[in-house]
């Protein structure tokens, strides 16, 4: 049944084009058309994910070229995670979508494309084919943060797409290196010619430390994460929780496909550098990130520098290398996914029944909005790790991977994230539930909004699609800890493959 | 592989092209970093693009070989980073599209292209 996988990527860029067309006929026709895609979509994902966990590996070769002369599309245990996630998360986004974002077909097509890019990412065995769909989703990422109706949003899409092209380059120019000393792309290949080639030569860690930066740049891996704030928080609410959820997202998936797959552990364990430079960037990145993120005032923002922290910690997770620590990077890979979609998407709730966007506005929030609030608290101590939820559990198997593997400076680093996540979300939990609104309540429709969008615009009134999606995230956050272990279980083989 | 006993001189004659690449590299980021005005920066990145492209094609250089077309003697020269390169100019030039759309959306709201009057105008916001 591999013939499935091709569809997976197929079925929502032939969506895109139908909203396109559809938009020819009749205008606001995008959203239901996404809809049914994005269904068709989580049921292709959840049962070419069954069928992924049962045989281990499916591998699908397009066109009848065989490997490693044709594009082979590749599933196992990681990347049927991965795109679980995106089926899914693309399909609650769409919920709030509905009142909350752009309303036009172009933006349901784009919409629809930056899916199929991200799956595409995901399921491709072919080093070359993978920096197609990395433009691919990069190009509608910037057209969807360009999607708001301020010039905030233009001039964010604008630094997110020269800096994100560099990055793209970059990976170009490191496959390069790679194809030059191997003549292959087929990944799978390219990891037996690359140690054919020796791991010690200049030219392999010369591919390595370009495809490195350059997903460094992709994931916002400070000190390469400028674009990301000004993008989330210059975008429309519904897209900011979309990208916050999957684009980074996706893109720490690949840099873990090409660490582990093509240049392989025993890469990493002969070239000390290459390892070094991941646990640098990982360290940076949670201090940095966090420490940005308590100076802010504006709470997108202050999100985005949340996320550069939280990859920080996925790419440790990924640098300790034991098979503890990547299962930890895994689920804080899909845990941070739901977390801080959702925190995303309580934010723009937020703003659009309230307009408050600033971190001193959110005082007393708890008594006007109290599902809104206690949802964001929740997923905020999610974030900061507090047992039993998500957060805590991928957060709890990186730190036993550090101690496991003896990385004792780094274990302590990630055990102070904890700490430091905790310093930007107390204080605004602080805020939410123990102080009072500082002057008599504003109307909501007098509060001056520094970014109107459609949804203000038609009242300020928040959906029951916006409530859900909100809670969903909230939920899954403090319940899907316990689907930990099983989880785990289901990733073992896959993980064993990867670290062999 | 690279004859470190021919002296630079050689090496650069025998490497000009790979020499080119990373010259248009540098051009292109220094491009992009130092020019302030934004339509000079998406020429800056096209710049970076193309080192990168001139990179791959010089990779698939044969001295003495044949175009890779069956009635042609070999060898050949390998068709592969050829056509790699074909689909990254594509997606270099709907970059470049976008890029332009978004500046054109800039000018609109701003009424300028220079990023250090864009960063005073936004301070307001």
């Amino acid at each position: 049944m591999s013939d499935l996988v091709p569809f997976l990527v197929a079925l929502p860029l032939v969506a895109a084009v139908v909203v396109l067309f559809a938009g020819l006929v009749r205008d606001r026709t995008g959203w239901p058309i996404a809809v049914l895609a994005g269904l068709g979509h989580v049921a292709l994902a959840g049962y070419v994910a069954v069928l992924t966990f049962g045989d281990g590996r499916i591998s699908y070769v397009v066109g009848g070229f065989e490997s490693p002369y044709g594009i082979e599309l590749v599933m196992d245990g990681l990347s049927a995670a991965v795109v679980v996630l995106i089926a899914a998360v693309s399909l609650g986004i769409l919920a709030y979508a509905r009142t909350a974002g752009p309303r036009s077909n172009a933006f349901y097509a784009t919409y629809l494309l930056l899916v199929g890019g991200l799956t595409g990412v995901v399921v491709t065995g072919d080093v070359f084919n993978m920096y197609v769909f990395i433009e691919i989703s990069g190009l509608t990422a910037y057209a969807l943060v360009a999607s708001g109706e301020t010039g905030r949003s233009a001039v964010a899409a604008l630094k997110y797409l020269i800096v994100g092209t560099v990055g793209a380059s970059l990976y170009l120019l490191g496959v390069g290196y790679a194809y030059i000393g191997t003549g292959t792309l087929n990944v799978a290949d390219l990891s037996v010619k690359l140690a054919e080639v020796g791991h010690a030569s200049t030219l392999v860690q010369t591919a390595f430390a370009f495809i490195a930066i350059g997903l460094f740049i992709k994931v916002a891996v400070f000190p390469l994460h400028t674009w990301q704030p000004e993008a989330y928080a210059g975008a429309p609410d519904s897209v900011s929780g979309f990208i916050a959820a999957l684009v980074s997202t996706t893109f720490a998936y690949a840099l873990v496909r090409i660490s582990l797959d093509v240049f392989t552990p025993a890469f990493f364990a002969e070239v000390e550098l290459a390892r070094t430079l991941l646990i640098a960037g990982a360290v940076v990145s949670i201090v940095a990130g966090s420490v940005l993120a308590v100076s802010q005032t504006e709470i997108k923002r202050m999100l985005a520098y949340s996320s550069v922290s939280q990859f920080g910690l996925v790419l440790a997770g990924l640098a300790i290398m034991n098979e503890t620590a990547l299962i930890g990077a895994t689920v804080h890979l899909l845990g941070h996914a739901i977390m801080k979609g959702g925190l995303f998407l309580a934010a723009g709730l937020i703003a659009t029944a309230t307009g408050a966007r600033e971190i001193s506005e959110y005082e007393g929030l708890s008594e006007r909005m109290p599902y809104a609030a206690g949802a964001f608290a929740v997923l905020a101590f999610s974030m900061v790790g507090v047992p039993p939820t998500l957060g805590f559990v991928g957060k709890f198997y990186i730190a036993l991977g550090a101690v496991q593997a003896q990385l004792w400076p780094l274990a302590a680093v990630i055990l102070a994230s904890t700490l430091l996540t905790l310093a930007y979300f107390a204080r605004l939990v602080e805020r939410m539930y123990f102080r009072e609104p500082a002057q008599s309540e504003p109307e909501p429709a007098a509060t001056p909004d520094p970014q109107p969008d459609a949804m203000v615009a038609d009242g300020g009134r928040p959906s029951l699609g916006m409530y859900a999606a909100v809670l969903a995230a909230a939920v899954l956050a403090a319940v899907l800890g316990a689907a930990v272990v099983p989880f785990a279980e289901l990733l073992d083989p896959t993980l064993e493959v990867l670290l062999s | 592989m690279i004859d470190l006993a021919a002296g630079p001189v050689d090496l650069l004659a025998t490497r000009s092209y790979y020499a080119g690449t990373f010259l248009l590299l540098g051009i292109g980021a220094y491009v992009m970093i130092a020019s302030p005005n934004l339509v000079k920066k998406v020429i800056g990145l096209n710049v970076f693009q193309t080192g990168i492209f001139l990179f791959f094609i010089t990779s698939a250089y044969v001295d003495g070989a044949a175009n890779p077309v069956l009635e042609h003697a070999g060898p050949y020269v390998s068709p592969l980073p050829h056509v790699l390169i074909l689909t990254a100019i594509v997606v270099g030039v709907s970059l470049t599209a976008v890029a332009l759309g978004l500046i054109v959306r800039i000018y609109d709201e701003y009424g300028t292209l220079e990023a250090d009057v864009l960063r005073e105008v936004r301070t307001d916001e």
